[in-house]
Parts: C-alpha cells; structure tokens; sequence
C-alpha cells in the first residue's frame, strides 16, 4: 500500500503527520518513507541520520553545430523557454529544460541527441529499526521536480508499505507524487485558505482516481467550513488534531510527537487504521 | 541606417504605456525607423508560468530587431539579447510607447545592454 500525505497549502501539517504517522506504525511493521517534497525536503529534521546519495540525471539536448542549419524548430518545439535559435548559433538553458527530449524529435536535420546531466539527488538512510527514509532533493535553480520525485518512488516500488510527504500546491510534482497512489490524506487547516487549497487537492486526488480522507489540523473544535466541504463531496474527516501548544513546541524543536504527547501515538495508530481500511489493495 | 526597434507596451498602440517587464510585456510594438507606424504583437507567452524571456527574445530575434526599449530585462533574456547583438536602452518615465520612441532618437534613453 502506498500512502500520500497532501494538503494543496503549504505549512499546514502534512510533514508532522507524514513523520509520525511512518514513526509509530514503524514500531510493528516496516515502513519506507519517502519525501517527495523535492524542492524544500525536510523530513529528515525528524530522522536525523546518516545518509547514502545517489545522483538524479535528466536528458538535456547537445546540438551537433556541423549538422544544425538554425531553422528553429527546435525552439518552436520547446515549451519551456530552454532553447534560443539565432541565425548564427543555438542558445540551451539547461536549468530550464524539462527533458522532454521533443526537441530531438522534431529536429529536421537530426543534429540533436540527449546527453545526461545531473538535476538533483535521492537520499536514503535508516533511521530507525524499520524504517527507511528516502529523501528526494532537487538542485538549485533546477525544475524538473517531477524527475526527482519518479526516482524516489522508484525506490521505494513494490515496497508493502510506503508513506509519501507530498509537496505542496496542485501542480505536476503533485500528480507525480499521487499518481498510482492507494489513498492520499488530505491534511488541511480550518482556514478559508486552508479549504481553498484543500479543495483543489482533492480534486486532484478525484482525476486521478485515489481515494481520499482529510485530516483537520490546529482545529479549533467546530471546522464548520471543512466538514461541510467534507460532507459536500463525500470525503470523511479521518481525524481532527487538536489546536495545542505541545505539539506546535515538538514540531519546531524536529521533535516526533510520540515521544512528548501522552495518548498520541494511539491516535496515530486510529488514524493508520482507517488509512489501511480503506487504501489497503483489495481492502 | 534603417532598422528595428522593439518597444515593450502595455497595449497595441504607440499613445499605450511601456511595459517596464520585457518577458511578461502584453504586447511587443515594433518600428522600423524608415517608417512611421508601429506594427504590435502581441506576446503570447505573457501569462506563461516560466521560461518567457528566452522565449520573448525569440520573437525579437526572429524579427531582426536591432534595439530594444524596456524597464528591466532578466539575466537568461539578456544573455539571449547580447548573443544575438540587440541593444537594450532603459525607458522608466512612465510614459507612452511614443514617449519612449521620441526619447530614443534624441538620445536621452540609458543604455543597459
């Protein structure tokens, strides 16, 4: 069973649940936990741990000059701004280029190919006795997030339980993060921004067909708005996680929350098993 | 010497304001000095989420433009534009596409690039 923990707005919570959700199940069964947030990982401020690298590589064109004749095309055909065709000579921006290789493609004269270049990093260590974090981290000034995360995940593949920290926002690292995914946690905020984002989450999770339960974080006790949104498309409220100082302190400190919160970690575990009940594969 | 100057604008006409952003600028007006008219293009890359100044300078490129008159240019635009031999003059008064014509030919205009 794969899990991702998404909320569409940043900051409100997925990481502290992503991490200490993975944290207490990893106390009876192992766990491979996977930070697909590539552009500000930050999962192992939690799992503080020594770490093994292996590079990220993406395609990047190289333009044979004897061959090239500047027709453009390939410029046209470039929908990320990367290439520049001028009448003497070709301009290549790698750190904007996504490695579609359409390029390569649609060039007349066959002067491209692709050459590998390195984008980003995955990062694995074992923080505890059965859990394994794999970090995904995107090099400065790089775009291709989506790289870095399929490379993470590839990782974790075929693993029996897999707990993702999706980045934030609804774009394509999203969709890479959630596609094929068994159930996504929705975690959200009772704010108006909070709804806002969390709205268009689940409507990513719904394209995508993952099903999807939300968590209520900071909650003030009535999260009127989310619960009507929640009933409105039929999306349980999986948990609502209490507005308190303890577990704001924690998280700061890149404490987990089991190891402060008295009853937490049982909450955890409800959380777990609503989570498996529904997304376990034949469940 | 006849030849091309792109202004970046607000609008299609020469009364419309510079844009001061050349990547993101609504419209591309271009003039050929031997003539009296400026012809618009709109940029349709305005809204795009990345990627715009290359792409911007594209059309600049593709149309032999030789000056370019805007607020401010990025550095992966500006390495396009200096590769490809167009000058950049800065225009910031706020004015109209005109404005910043009238300024150029009388030499008042700062030259970035």
């Amino acid at each position: 069973m794969r899990v991702v923990v998404a909320s569409g707005k940043g900051g409100t919570g997925k990481t502290l649940v992503a991490a200490n959700l993975a944290a207490v199940v990893s106390g009876s069964r192992e766990v491979v936990l996977v930070d697909c947030d590539v552009e500000e990982p930050n999962l192992h401020l939690f799992f503080p741990s020594e770490t093994k690298t292996l590079p990220v590589l993406a395609d990047v064109p190289v333009f044979d000059q004897l061959r090239c004749d500047h027709c453009g095309e390939c410029a046209r055909t470039c929908q990320y701004g990367a290439i520049v065709v001028l009448p003497q000579k070709n301009l290549f921006f790698p750190e904007m280029c996504h490695g579609c290789g359409g390029c390569e493609i649609t060039c007349p004269q066959g002067a491209i190919s692709m050459r590998k270049r390195e984008v980003g990093r995955v990062e694995f260590s074992r923080p505890r006795c059965h859990l394994t974090l794999i970090s995904g981290v995107l090099n400065e000034r790089e775009v291709a997030a989506p790289r870095v995360i399929r490379e993470a995940l590839l990782y974790a593949g075929g693993h029996p339980l897999v707990i993702c920290d999706a980045p934030p926002g609804t774009a394509c690292p999203l969709v890479e993060t959630l596609e094929g995914a068994d159930y996504c946690v929705l975690v959200t905020e009772p704010t108006p921004f909070g709804l806002h984002d969390l709205s268009l989450a689940a409507g990513v999770a719904d394209v995508l067909g993952v099903p999807a339960g939300v968590v209520i974080n900071r909650s003030m006790g009535e999260d009127g708005m989310v619960r009507e949104f929640c009933r409105s498309k039929n999306i349980p409220v999986l948990w609502t996680i209490p507005f308190d100082r303890r577990i704001a302190e924690l998280a700061n400190d890149g404490k987990l929350l089991a190891d402060g919160v008295p009853g937490i970690r049982e909450l955890f575990l409800g959380l777990f098993a609503k989570v498996s009940g529904r997304g376990e594969p034949g469940a | 010497m006849v030849m091309i100057i792109c202004i970046t604008s607000k609008g299609p006409k020469s009364f419309d304001l510079v844009e001061e952003r050349f990547g993101r600028s609504p419209y591309f007006l271009f003039r050929d000095t031997g003539k009296d008219d400026f012809e618009p293009v709109a940029n349709k890359f305005a809204d795009a989420a990345g990627g715009v100044g290359p792409r911007a300078a594209q059309v600049l490129v593709d149309r032999g433009a030789k000056v370019l008159i805007t607020g401010n240019v990025g550095g992966n635009a500006l390495s396009v534009i200096q590769a490809a031999g167009i000058e950049v003059f800065r225009y910031r008064d706020g004015g109209s596409v005109e404005d910043a014509f009238q300024k150029y030919q009388k030499g008042l205009l700062e030259k970035m690039a």
